[in-house]
């Protein structure tokens, strides 16, 4: 099962490492991982994506709580939160098919963020489902390159969950 | 008063009550061994810095206290990494001091320039790269302060050149307050009810105890538990010492080497309560059918040692010597309860005495060639079970485990987790320098003694009687064995075809070597040995063939055991 995990580290030299050796050396996966300051200089966060049964995510999560480094760790799976990937898209276009990517990226809710005579670049911000499908959409026409963030995530509500 | 960097590692030491170092000195290090010059602290020279590590393991293990290591950059600092590894997977408090190259030269791929942090990371409790002189004693404050709390781990500093030569005003914090490390050592009350009921209600409870309860210093808790409770108690490797070996309740060791009677105890239990062990693979063989009948409590300080391997009824986070005596404290309360139990318990023990009977720790004794075994009783005996005991790894390993009546807690060195050949004369090297007026002993064979022999020069330089007993079969004999019972016999690289002269090897150094051939000369050999001053080392021609048994094959269930006939 896929869990999204939110780990607030110290913003040290070397932290990184320490959680990407710590899953390599364990024989976790690691679906996606995305690593950003909080408010606090001091911190970061990083919220990674990945997969396992229960005892397997209990080893993650204890082994990340068991790093000096780490300060808090969450496993969003079980509570209500909210999720966000962008993405951004070179797709090639001529012809007709440049309409239909503009109509494409309208129902998406997306935005055009370069353009050449045979291409556009498009920005697309929402959960990993959103993007997936806009991309299923797009194929057809000939995509060239994506860049994606992975996913961040925010629990609802007016607590904060890590600090 | 403004220092430098070495003279403020050096303070930051002392403060930490550190007498005694082991290293070996290396350019990145030198202004370091430049202050020792003058320094009150007591400097150990190896001869190879692996060494240095594994002696300053084996003063942790013995005296409970932190192990300190220094050992230049590059060459020298990859040496301690298998030093480092050890210490990790028998989770002992160690602090490892590299010198680094100057800081600006970091990344360059310099001279004898080695990226400790990145290559220790996975083999180490926490490591630093200290960059600023300015963060120098706080950092050495927490290195010390993670290495021997929560569940202990070595801790590796590196220290470029050019922080050991800046300077900066010394002051050492006196507290440590790090937000991501707060380890629990109150175990829940709830939850050590739950435990003694669980007890109380058992019918046929064992305790399996691990190396944890050696680093809480919990033996005696254990003791009194025992005694009130009288539930058998087997023990891992690395905890042979913490229980006495001679007490009725003691089963000895459990897993691929066990005893028959452990085996057989851990796999007809109904409950098992671990305690600082980790059920690793060596003791529970095959998982699915490790004690299967039985609900399992374990206490544990580290959480990610609970429900690694196996599913637990009971989990307890906490310092060993706070939940044992909390338990012990709680059965005190209901003293009728633990009556009825021990009475209910008297068939299970009687049951575990039938096995004792049927099947003891035993071996086919022989009176013309050396068994290894009666080597290790007769040490055993002439030492009047006390010295302190250390190991490489092999079947001399197994031998002394199963046949050396350990009594004391921190007598019995071993690398349990790692398995590191080597690693014996050095850690009794550190142990003989924690306890210049006991007994040290290591118990070695002739493959293992050769992966780290030149410490037979420190021994001499520093005046240290270790006494050595090399079981010498001419064989790598643990990897012979599996090639005898599961590869036919085809002995691939395992014969030590060189016959090697220890005696002059031993007096090439400067120590006392000594011979025995022949079964009656075993006693008399191992007597003068303890009569000599200096280190000694013992050369037994022992049975070549001789094999460590009972043995669970791999992959096998514990209660399916090849028995010594």
């Amino acid at each position: 099962m896929k869990h999204t995990i939110s780990v607030l580290v110290e913003n040290e030299f070397g932290v990184l490492s320490r959680i990407s050796g710590l899953f390599s050396g364990r024989g976790f996966n690691i679906e996606s991982l995305s690593v950003a300051p909080t408010m606090d200089a001091d911190t970061s966060r990083m919220t990674l994506v990945t997969r396992g049964d229960n005892r397997i995510l209990e080893q993650i999560t204890k082994q990340l709580n068991k790093l000096i480094s780490t300060i808090k760790v969450v496993d969003f799976t079980d509570e209500e939160y909210i999720e966000r990937e962008l993405a951004m898209i070179k797709v090639s276009t001529d012809g007709d098919s440049r309409a239909e990517a503009l109509r494409i990226v309208d129902i998406f809710r997306a935005k055009v963020i370069d353009v050449t005579p045979k291409s556009y670049t498009i920005e697309i911000t929402g959960a990993p489902a959103k993007i997936n499908g806009i991309l299923e959409l797009l194929r057809p026409m000939g995509i060239k390159e994506v860049v994606r963030s992975g996913p961040v995530v925010i629990g609802r509500g007016a607590k904060g969950a890590l600090a | 008063m403004a220092l430098t960097g070495s003279q403020i590692l050096l303070e930051s030491l002392k403060l930490e009550g550190v007498d005694t170092v082991f290293g070996y000195p290396g350019g990145a290090v030198i202004n370091i061994y430049d202050d020792l010059y003058e320094s009150s602290i007591n400097h150990v020279l190896t001869r190879h810095e692996q060494a240095a590590v594994h002696a300053a393991d084996g003063y942790a293990r013995c005296t409970g206290k932190v192990g300190v290591a220094i050992a230049t950059s590059g060459p020298g600092a990859t040496n301690t990494v298998t030093g480092i590894a050890t210490a990790y997977m028998d989770s002992i408090p160690m602090v490892i001091i590299t010198g680094q190259v100057p800081t600006p030269l970091i990344g360059n791929d310099a001279f004898q320039e080695a990226d400790m942090c990145g290559i220790t990371r996975p083999c180490t409790k926490h490591n630093f790269l200290v960059k600023d002189i300015k963060d120098l004693a706080k950092t050495l404050k927490e290195a010390f302060y993670i290495a021997r709390t929560g569940r202990p781990g070595p801790v590796l500093v590196d220290l470029p050149k050019d922080v050991q030569v800046a300077t900066h005003e010394f002051s050492y914090p006196e507290s440590v307050s790090l937000r991501g490390y707060k380890p629990t050592y109150s175990g829940n009350s709830r939850q050590i009810e739950k435990a003694a009921q669980m007890l109380l209600a058992a019918r046929k409870p064992v305790l399996y105890v691990g190396g944890g309860v050696t680093l809480s210093s919990a033996d005696s808790e254990l003791l009194k538990l025992v005694e009130q409770t009288r539930i058998p108690v087997t023990t891992t490797l690395m905890a042979m010492a913490a229980f006495p070996q001679r007490h009725p309740l003691a089963l000895g060791m459990l897993g691929m080497h066990g005893t028959f009677y452990a085996n057989m105890a851990v796999t007809e239990c109904d409950l098992l309560i671990a305690v600082g062990a980790r059920f690793d693979d060596r003791v529970t063989g095959r998982i699915d059918s490790f004690a299967e009948k039985a609900k399992v409590i374990h206490v544990d300080i580290d959480p990610t040692s609970i429900r690694k391997n196996v599913e637990v009824d009971l989990p307890i986070v906490g310092d060993l010597k706070d939940v044992l005596g909390k338990l012990h404290g709680r059965l005190n309360q209901k003293p009728e309860l633990v009556e009825d139990m021990v009475e209910n318990t008297s068939e299970w023990r009687s049951m575990i005495d039938e096995w004792k009977e049927r099947h003891p720790m035993t071996y086919r004794s022989a009176k013309s060639t050396i068994k290894p075994q009666f080597v290790i009783e007769k040490i055993a005996e002439l030492t009047n079970d006390d010295a302190i005991i250390t190991t490489e790894v092999g079947q001399h390993q197994m031998w002394t485990a199963q046949f050396f009546p350990f009594r004391q807690a921190r007598t019995f060195l071993t690398s349990g987790g790692l398995g590191t050949m080597g690693f014996g004369l050095p850690s009794a090297l550190g142990a003989q320098v924690a306890f210049p007026d006991r007994q040290v002993i290591d118990i070695s064979g002739d493959g293992s003694f050769q992966m780290n022999s030149q410490e037979l020069a420190t021994l001499v330089q520093y005046k240290l009687p270790v006494k050595i007993a090399i079981l010498n079969n001419n064989y790598l004999g643990m990897v012979r064995q599996w090639q005898q019972m599961f590869f036919d016999k085809r002995y691939s690289q395992t014969v030590m075809e060189l016959p090697i002269d220890f005696i002059k090897l031993a007096e090439a150094y400067g120590a006392t070597g000594l011979q025995a051939t022949k079964v009656d000369e075993v006693e008399a050999t191992i007597k003068k040995a303890l009569e000599t001053p200096g280190p000694v080392l013992m050369n037994f021609k022992v049975s070549r063939e001789e094999n460590v048994l009972p043995m669970v094959p791999a992959g096998k269930a514990i209660h399916e055991m090849v028995l010594a006939s």
